[in-house]
C-alpha cells in the first residue's frame, strides 16, 4: 500500500473510532486515535495474515494488552475485512462481540483478551515461546500503553524476554504520556523508558508513531534482530488527528458528545483532503 | 463398614505433590503439547523430574507469578498444555486477576498447580498455608478444581487434566499422608466417589480429610451407618451425587483442609440448599489463619481431626433427629 493510501485508510480508521464512541456512548478516545496510524501499518503492511482465515495457524499475533484502546482494534480489524464494518456500530452493546475490552474467542482476529493492565506482554511471551518450541516463523506483536508500565507484571515479563532473547517477539509502547489521572511523567515518571529497556537486555527504537515510513521501518528492522527482543517507542498525540481532543488526558476515558463527534468527523475529513493533495 | 470401592490396601505415606510429579512426568513421555512452568519453586512442587528429562519444553520464571500465569495463557493461546506450578498462596493467590483475565475470561488450557495448600505445609506458617484457595478458584467460570485425596489420586488428576480442555486449578499438600486410593480406585473429573456406604449421615471430604473421615466412619462403625464420599472435584461439583445423598441419609458432614467460608463445604451446602436440604456441619478452618507447628499437630489445633469429624457428625445426627 502507498503511504497516501495508509494514511487515508487510518483517516478512515478515525472516523469510524469516533462514530463507535459516539453510538457506545462511553468509551476511551485519545488512545485508539492516537494508535490508528500503527494500526493501521501493522494490519495493512506488515503482520502476515489473512482476513477471511483469521485462525490460519501460521499467522503473526497482535496481543493488545491495554485492552481500553480496542475500538482501534476494532476498526482496523473492521477496515481489514476480519467482519462487517456494520458491526462496528455494537461497540459496548448487550450481547455484541465488540465488548468494552477484548474478549478471546468473540470476534474473528482478536487474538486475547485483557483489559486490566500489565498482562498482554506475558501473554505475548507464551506466544513466542510456543512459536520457537515448535521453530515455527510466525512474529508476535504486543501492544502496550506507556501508563501500564507503572504495572509490576510488565516488569516481569520484560526481565523475562530479555533473559530469553525473544527474538521472534515485537513489544510496541504507546508513548503518548498520558493516562487517567494525567501526564505520565507526573503520575509516575517512566523516563529514561529507552534505558530502562536496554538495561533489561532488549532492542529499542524508537519513532513518530504517526510516519509510516518509520513505523514501517521500525517494525521491518525488528524482524532482522536475532539477539533480542525488539521494543519499538512509538511516540503518539494522544487524540491525534481531532484538534480539541489532542494530548489533553481528559480525552483518556471520555467519548465525545454528538456535537464533538460532528467536529472531529468533520476535522477528520477535511484532514483526509489534505492527505490527498500532499501526495498528489 | 461396607467398602464400595477397591482402596489401599497398604500403609504408606506419600505426599500428594510427589503424585503429581510422578504425573508431570508420565505426560512428557505422552504428550509432546504439555509444557511445564515454575516459579523458582521446581524442586519442592516435584516439577524437577519433568525439567530435567525435558528441559526445552520447561520454563523457569524466576518469582514472578503474574508473569507466570501470563506466559501460560500465551503457551494456551499457541495451542501447547501448560502446567503452571508454585505454592498456592502466591498462585492462585497471588496472581489471581491474571488468572481471571488471561486464562479464565478466555477459557484457556492452562494447569494451574497449587502446592503447599493448606496447614499441612507446617512451619511455614500463616503466610504459606492457603486456606482460600478452593474458595478463589471455584468461583471463576470456566475452571475445574480438583482436591486430590492422596498422591494416586494426584498422579491420576494430572494425567485426567492433560486430557480435559479448559482451565483447571489442581491443589496439591506438602506433606506425606496416608495412601488410602489404590491403582484400581476409579477416578474421573466431575464425579463423586462414594467410598463406603452408609444409611445414617454422608460425610463429604476432599484431600487429606479423607483419610480423616474414613476413619471418623470406622470408629462409628455399628453405631452410625456412615457413607464416605471424596468429592475431589469441587468444580464442575456432582450435584446429582449431592442431592441423592441428601435423600438417602438426610445429614451431611463436609471437611477441607480450607476455610470453611467459600470451599468445598460452601459448595455442598449451595447444592443441598437448592434442591434437597437437610442438616449440615462443616468442618474446617473458621475464620483464622494458620501458624507454625507440625502438620498433625496443627490440624488437631485448628479442629481437623479425626474427634472433629465425630463431633460434626453426632452434631449433625441430633439435627436431623429432631426435625
Amino acid at each position: 500500500m502507498t503511504t497516501k493510501n495508509l494514511e487515508i485508510t487510518a483517516n478512515a480508521i478515525r472516523q469510524s473510532i469516533i462514530e463507535m464512541l459516539l453510538k457506545a456512548g462511553s468509551g476511551h478516545s485519545a488512545g485508539p486515535l492516537g494508535m490508528a496510524d500503527v494500526f493501521t501499518a501493522l494490519y495493512f503492511e506488515v503482520l502476515n495474515i489473512e482476513p477471511k482465515k483469521p485462525n490460519w495457524p501460521d499467522r503473526d499475533r497482535l496481543i493488545l494488552s491495554c485492552g481500553h484502546i480496542c475500538p482501534v482494534l476494532y476498526a482496523t480489524l473492521a477496515h481489514r475485512g476480519f467482519f462487517p464494518l456494520s458491526e462496528l456500530a455494537t461497540l459496548r452493546r448487550l450481547g455484541s462481540p465488540l465488548q468494552g475490552h477484548p474478549h478471546f474467542g468473540e470476534l474473528p482476529g482478536v487474538e486475547n483478551s485483557s483489559g486490566p493492565l500489565g498482562q498482554g506482554l506475558s501473554q505475548a511471551i507464551g506466544l513466542s515461546l510456543g512459536a520457537a518450541m515448535d521453530a515455527k516463523k510466525w512474529r508476535t506483536y504486543a501492544i502496550l500503553s506507556d501508563g501500564e508500565h507503572d504495572e509490576g507484571q510488565t516488569w516481569e515479563a520484560i526481565l523475562f524476554a530479555g533473559k530469553n532473547k525473544l527474538h521472534n517477539l515485537t513489544a510496541i509502547v504507546d508513548r503518548n504520556n498520558i493516562q487517567i489521572d494525567g501526564f505520565t511523567e507526573n503520575i509516575m515518571p517512566l523516563e529514561p523508558l529507552a534505558d530502562k529497556y536496554r538495561a533489561f537486555n532488549w532492542h529499542v527504537l524508537e519513532i513518530d508513531g504517526h510516519n509510516f515510513d518509520e513505523i514501517i521501518g521500525a517494525l521491518r528492522h525488528a524482524r532482522s534482530v536475532f539477539e533480542k527482543p525488539t521494543v519499538i517507542i512509538a511516540h503518539t498525540i494522544p487524540g491525534k488527528g481531532v484538534d480539541f481532543m489532542e494530548n489533553d488526558y481528559h480525552w483518556h476515558g471520555t467519548p465525545p458528545n454528538a456535537e464533538q463527534a460532528h467536529l472531529a468527523i468533520k476535522e477528520l475529513r477535511t484532514l483526509r483532503g489534505k492527505i490527498t493533495s500532499e501526495h498528489e | 463398614m461396607k467398602y464400595l470401592t477397591p482402596l489401599s490396601e497398604t500403609h504408606i505415606e506419600v505426599a500428594t505433590r510427589d503424585g503429581f510429579g510422578q504425573g508431570l512426568l508420565e505426560l512428557g513421555k505422552n504428550n509432546q503439547n504439555v509444557v511445564a512452568l515454575t516459579a523458582d519453586l521446581t524442586e519442592s512442587t516435584r516439577v524437577e523430574a519433568f525439567a530435567k528429562a525435558y528441559p526445552e519444553r520447561f520454563i523457569e520464571v524466576g518469582v514472578a507469578e503474574q508473569n507466570m500465569a501470563g506466559i501460560a495463557a500465551g503457551l494456551a493461546l499457541g495451542g501447547k498444555i501448560p502446567f503452571m506450578a508454585s505454592y498456592a498462596v502466591f498462585s492462585p493467590g497471588r496472581n489471581w486477576d491474571q488468572i481471571r483475565v488471561s486464562i479464565c475470561y478466555s477459557d484457556l488450557n492452562v494447569k494451574i498447580v497449587g502446592a503447599h495448600a493448606g496447614l499441612t505445609v507446617g512451619p511455614d506458617g500463616a503466610t504459606h498455608q492457603a486456606l482460600e484457595d478452593i474458595a478463589i478458584t471455584r468461583v471463576l467460570p470456566n475452571m475445574t478444581v480438583i482436591v486430590p485425596a492422596d498422591s494416586i489420586e494426584a498422579r491420576k488428576a494430572t494425567l485426567a487434566l492433560a486430557n480435559h480442555i479448559g482451565p483447571a486449578y489442581l491443589r496439591l499438600g506438602r506433606s506425606k499422608v496416608s495412601v488410602i486410593t489404590s491403582e484400581k480406585t476409579p477416578f474421573e473429573i466431575g464425579k463423586a466417589l462414594k467410598l463406603t456406604a452408609g444409611d445414617d449421615v454422608t460425610i463429604f471430604a476432599c484431600g487429606v480429610m479423607v483419610a480423616t473421615a474414613l476413619k471418623a466412619a470406622k470408629q462409628l462403625d455399628g453405631k452410625v451407618s456412615v457413607a464416605v464420599i471424596n468429592l475431589h472435584t469441587i468444580k464442575p461439583i456432582d450435584s446429582t451425587a449431592i442431592i441423592e445423598s441428601a435423600k438417602a441419609t438426610g445429614a451431611i458432614v463436609t471437611a477441607e483442609e480450607h476455610q470453611v467460608a467459600g470451599g468445598m463445604g460452601s459448595a455442598v451446602a449451595e447444592v443441598v440448599a437448592a434442591h434437597h436440604p437437610v442438616p449440615i456441619e462443616f468442618v474446617g478452618v473458621r475464620d483464622t489463619f494458620g501458624e507454625s507447628g507440625e502438620p498433625d499437630e496443627l490440624l488437631e489445633h485448628y479442629k481437623l481431626g479425626v474427634d472433629d469429624v465425630l463431633a460434626a457428625v453426632e452434631k449433625v445426627m441430633r439435627r436431623k433427629n429432631a426435625r
